[in-house]
């Protein structure tokens, strides 16, 4: 590593990006984190003159499908910055040294830049056995652990990292865990989504440089910017929702028409996350604008509450497709009949007070006759 | 004609403002189970239109929410009214800290759900076991407000709402929230089916004139029961 540490722009000077490029990708990144003109001018101040973050970036228990999208972000700049040399850094899928080089190169980072650098995590963490997951004979989260220690803060890629995902759905075997419930003491920012949108994923990485500290989280620690509202809220189906069309199949004429998908199980009014807005690849479409009903792949705990294709999800203990209101009807049933059964009861049992027409006994008053 | 000569006091037991609760509690109940249930399951009855031209699932909606907001503030009033109503309304009826609630509790099931014996209950208000079950739907109340509004909270800007928009990260996500708003919407109906059930039970038995109680407040209570109600030593009705 030089011991001149390179900005953004130089870096990206370095590879062939024009002044030109380097302007449009900072416009659009101050659009996605919802900033005001002015925050152009501090996006480019900032990655012309801050050194690049420092960037660790780790592979646990996961896909890495989040590499996959920012990769394919539709301002590849960042990613192209901190992917191509990532490899002085630390990468498992990307860098190009393997073995104790790359054990070095992350020691190099820790040891350079204390309460500099930026650990990132794709992945859970299993910690019911912590053996599910080494890499170079060490665990998972004993490689977290130590890395994190001096880190200025992490940044959680994807569902796994943020919430589990589908390591941690129901029965969990390994016990997997994200990096939020198993770290402390560092900020943790949750980007999620499995995958995040690529310009997402650009835009909080545009922000730590930027403004040198984390995003405006929401109470489940995700950016605010990106995660504020719902899919629903956003979506350009919505009107259909409240005029109370919807798609009833997959090849109906409410489909064709491109009605609401909610019967079709779409998760949009539970999940918070801006496909609606910048949308996937290059802003060419989301899965709702395919005609396919969202997923809920920014939640936690999604694939507990499937089916997918079933809006109401499965309650567990119950057995596949035993949601709620069937277990209600059921209870309802079972109330009726009960209540049928006492009134017959009642009326067996207490037929003496029933057509008891004598006065209590005991009872003191003398009776009034009545005409 | 077959008369019976009982001696009977009227008393006055549920006052108006518990009376108005009652009723405008169960209007918001039956409006928003079923608009609840429609929001969770909608009717696809309409076809071959545009969304420009309908608007009906947003009314449902409103409706919904409209409501809601009268819920909770009735609510709240009634838990008010726990302090300061007369002796059949306030809190401590509803909350068995004492062991004789407890014992009135099992003696009610005894008598009315298993109808092992065939004494009478004394209470005036509510039973012990009743009031036992309304604590516990006060709890749901509770809870449908905190998920309803947590819910909510994400599509307003007020203050209320505002309030509870912290219970969907404590409980992971819109998702888990809803559906515990949607299961607990079961509760409320189960407790309605067997809540009007007891009412005309207790008055088809009893006959001392509980169902219209809620509308005029009045009860027919045997002379004994409220002489033993107004000697009483303790808090709690006779042992």
């Amino acid at each position: 590593m030089e011991n001149q540490r390179l900005s953004f722009y130089e870096e990206a000077k370095g590879n062939g990006v024009s002044r030109r490029d380097f302007l449009k990708f900072c416009a659009t990144m101050a659009a996605f984190l919802g900033l005001e003109a002015s925050g152009i001018g501090q996006i480019v101040k900032a990655l012309e003159s801050k050194p690049r973050l420092p960037v660790i970036w780790f592979h646990f228990q996961e896909c890495t499908c989040c590499s996959e999208s920012f990769i394919r972000a539709s301002h590849p700049l960042v990613a192209d910055i901190v992917l191509n040399k990532i490899s002085l850094d630390y990468q498992e899928t990307l860098m190009a040294a393997s073995g104790v080089q790359a054990e070095d190169a992350y020691k190099a980072v820790m040891a350079k830049y204390p309460g500099e650098y930026i650990v990132m995590v794709e992945g859970s963490i299993p910690t019911e056995n912590e053996a599910y997951c080494c890499i170079g004979g060490r665990s998972a989260l004993q490689i977290l652990e130590e890395a994190v220690k001096n880190c200025k803060a992490v940044v959680a890629w994807g569902n796994c990292a943020s919430a589990g995902c589908v390591q941690a759905a129901s029965p969990n075997p390994t016990g997997a865990q994200p990096v939020h419930k198993v770290i402390s003491g560092k900020p943790v920012i949750n980007v999620q989504g499995c995958p995040p949108i690529a310009d997402v994923m650009a835009g909080v990485v545009v922000h730590l440089l930027t403004f040198d500290r984390i995003p405006q989280l929401d109470g489940l620690g995700r950016p605010k910017a990106f995660y504020s509202r719902r899919v629903h809220d956003t979506c350009y189906r919505r009107a259909n929702f409240d005029a109370g069309l919807f798609v009833e199949s997959f090849d109906d004429e409410g489909a064709k028409r491109g009605y609401c998908l909610y019967k079709m199980g779409c998760k949009g009014p539970v999940t918070y996350n801006s496909c609606g807005i910048i949308k996937w690849n290059d802003g060419v479409s989301y899965p709702i604008q395919s005609g396919h009903p969202c997923i809920g792949c920014s939640e936690a705990g999604f694939w507990d509450n499937g089916p997918f294709y079933q809006h109401l999800p499965e309650v567990a203990g119950f057995g596949i497709e035993t949601t709620a209101d069937k277990i209600g009807l059921g209870l309802g049933i079972a109330t009726a009949v009960g209540i049928a059964g006492h009134a017959i009861v009642t009326n067996i049992r207490k037929h003496k007070e029933i057509t008891n027409t004598e006065p209590e006994e005991g009872s003191k008053i003398e009776t009034t006759k009545e005409s | 004609m077959r008369n019976r000569s009982v001696p009977l006091r009227e008393v006055h037991v549920w006052e108006m403002p518990v009376r108005v609760y009652h009723w405008i509690n169960a209007l918001c109940i039956v409006v928003l189970c079923a608009t609840g249930y429609l929001i969770g399951s909608p009717l696809a009855f309409m076809n071959g239109t545009e969304a420009y031209f309908n608007y009906w699932f947003g009314t449902v909606r409103f409706i919904h929410f409209v409501s809601a907001f009268l819920f909770f503030f009735n609510f709240v009033f009634r838990l008010y009214w726990g302090f300061t109503g007369n002796e059949f309304s306030r809190w401590y009826n509803y909350i068995p800290l004492k062991r004789c609630q407890w014992k009135e509790m099992m003696e009610v099931i005894k008598v009315d759900i298993l109808q092992l014996t065939n004494k009478k209950i004394d209470s005036i208000g509510h039973n012990s076991l009743a009031s036992f079950i309304y604590f516990i739907t006060f709890l749901i109340f509770l809870l449908q407000c905190l998920t309803g509004f947590g819910m909510y909270a994400a599509m307003s800007n007020a203050f209320l709402p505002k309030l509870f928009a912290w219970i969907v990260p404590f409980l992971g996500g819109d998702m888990q929230v809803r559906q515990i708003h949607h299961i607990l919407m079961w509760g409320f109906i189960l407790f309605a089916m067997v809540h009007m059930y007891l009412v005309f039970y207790h008055d088809y038995i009893e006959r001392r004139g509980v169902t219209s109680s809620m509308i005029g407040g009045w009860k027919f209570i045997e002379e004994d029961v409220i002489e033993r109600h107004d000697n009483r030593t303790e808090e709690c009705p006779k042992d």
